[in-house]
């Protein structure tokens, strides 16, 4: 099979325009949570597009165009496309699509009739657009598709682009995450199922976290063969070595008290990525900071790693940026490569009362160095687990 | 059925069309729709603009006639009258 490598990072999260400003914030211990959401505050629409692009996109899909057009660049696509245009694809996950669009339309349909729904809310809000619109923005005419599969869509999305390429569908992929549900509907929607931080404040592993706090962003990679990335002489950011997917047939919202759902799946990345549980440096968690995931993240860790689970350093992307949903995998893989290549592991933020039960390394607070012994490998994993019992891990190498 | 006339019809069909994208400067009865980047999707929201405004419905044979501003604004007066 080919080999899988990451050539273009790019990131809109709430700690700003730019994979970069993610990882050197996070780093430096900011955190992007105002008032209890995670907002993409630096992104303004009209610095991107015209009127017309715009309107013809809905926020989800307009922040995935921003961060995938950072990625084609820093992967030095620059004067056009370096293969055959049916040989890129585009897969972007995201957990519920345009709900912006589906809100402003239902609120139309309600108060003026059928008449007055938008021609434009079907391209809007179908949960496949951000794909549909990084195509059709570069030019992509090999596989684009989007994945739906809640808080894991995003490392999903990535998966998916990975075997693509493994199996030769594809010389390349566009491959990430969005999710832009800071809506109405949606906040009270993700109340009513209890999943919320009532505190506003998000603190994975801390003993006294009560829910994910919503976040909005996008992330994309340019995912490329190996070998034919080497040829055309590009800049090799990572190695996609593995991808493990697996399902909890448990609850459609938590996970089984045992993990034993992202526990295999973590087994199967190892696996997939022929590597020992030994050999991973770092793990970038779901970690929700909800009781619940929390908890059987740890447990599933402990399941898969063994002994090495209590050596690993650990921390949560959604500390700093709240809970992206369906963009999530995707910011925390490039989270993870910034990582691994700087040598330096951001940390878990508001993390100052741990939970006795919660015993791993979290690295709270404060950023460590990432030291590795000569010939060690900077290889790391990234989880998502979704609604639905959805589990999906990645596997990266940092070149 | 809204009050109608010409200047009124252009001005809306003008609005909708800076709304969809369209610079205003090359706005006129002459206009092209295709050079303007009006598309399908900017034609059938345009329909719907015209069908609350003037109580005029556009069908879809009635919209392909469409090629220029004019056309539509001609089209829109005809309805009207």
């Amino acid at each position: 099979m080919n080999e899988v490598v990451v050539t273009g990072l790019g990131a809109v999260t709430p700690l700003g325009l730019g994979a970069a400003a993610l990882h050197e914030r996070w780093a430096a211990g900011v955190c992007g949570i105002e008032d209890g959401e995670g907002r993409c505050d630096e992104f303004q629409a009209t610095d991107h597009f015209s009127v017309k692009e715009a309107r013809r996109a809905d926020r989800f899909s307009q922040l995935v165009l921003v961060a995938s057009a950072e990625a084609l660049a820093d992967a030095g696509w620059v004067d056009g496309l370096p293969y055959d245009p049916r040989r890129i694809g585009a897969i972007i996950g995201t957990g519920i699509g345009g709900i912006g669009t589906i809100e402003a339309n239902d609120q139309m349909l309600i108060e003026h009739g059928p008449k007055r729904v938008s021609p434009l809310a079907v391209p809007l809000m179908m949960g496949n657009a951000g794909a549909a619109a990084v195509s059709m923005r570069h030019g992509l005419k090999g596989p684009s598709y989007g994945v739906v599969s809640a808080c894991a869509a995003g490392t999903h999305a990535i998966g998916s682009a990975m075997r693509a390429i493994q199996y030769g569908d594809a010389t390349a992929v566009v491959a990430g995450g969005t999710e832009a549900a800071l809506t109405p509907l949606s906040r009270a929607a993700f109340v009513a199922v209890d999943a919320l931080s009532p505190s506003g404040i998000s603190r994975p592993f801390d003993v006294r976290r009560d829910g994910f706090v919503m976040g909005e962003g996008a992330a994309a990679l340019v995912l490329e063969n190996g070998a034919v990335a080497r040829a055309r002489g590009a800049r090799i950011l990572a190695v996609l070595r593995g991808y493990g997917a697996t399902s909890d047939a448990f609850h459609i919202t938590a996970p089984p008290a045992d993990g034993e759902g992202a526990a295999a799946a973590i087994v199967r990345a190892l696996e997939d990525a022929d590597v020992e549980a030994s050999d991973v440096v770092y793990v970038n968690a779901h970690g929700t900071s909800t009781q619940i995931n929390d908890r059987a993240e740890t447990v599933a860790l402990k399941t898969a790693l063994g002994e090495h689970a209590a050596k690993v350093p650990i921390s949560s992307t959604k500390s700093a940026i709240g809970h992206l949903l369906g963009a999530a995998g995707a910011v925390e893989a490039v989270a993870t490569i910034l990582a691994l290549r700087a040598r330096l592991l951001p940390p878990t933020l508001g993390l100052e009362q741990p939970d006795p039960e919660l015993d791993l390394d979290y690295v709270p607070q404060v950023a460590r160095p990432l030291e590795l012994a000569q010939n060690q490998r900077a290889i790391a994993i990234s989880n998502s687990f979704g609604f639905g019992g959805h589990n999906a891990v990645l596997c990266l190498e940092a070149t | 059925m809204a009050e109608s006339n010409t200047e009124q019809i252009e001005q809306v069909i003008t609005d909708a069309l800076v709304t969809f994208g369209a610079e205003e400067s090359a706005i006129t009865r002459d206009a092209e729709l295709e050079a303007l980047d009006v598309d399908s999707l900017d034609l059938a929201e345009l329909s719907q603009i015209i069908e609350e405004r003037f109580g005029v419905e556009l069908t879809s044979s009635d919209v392909a006639e469409i090629k220029t501003v004019g056309d539509a604004i001609d089209l829109v007066a005809a309805r009207t009258q």
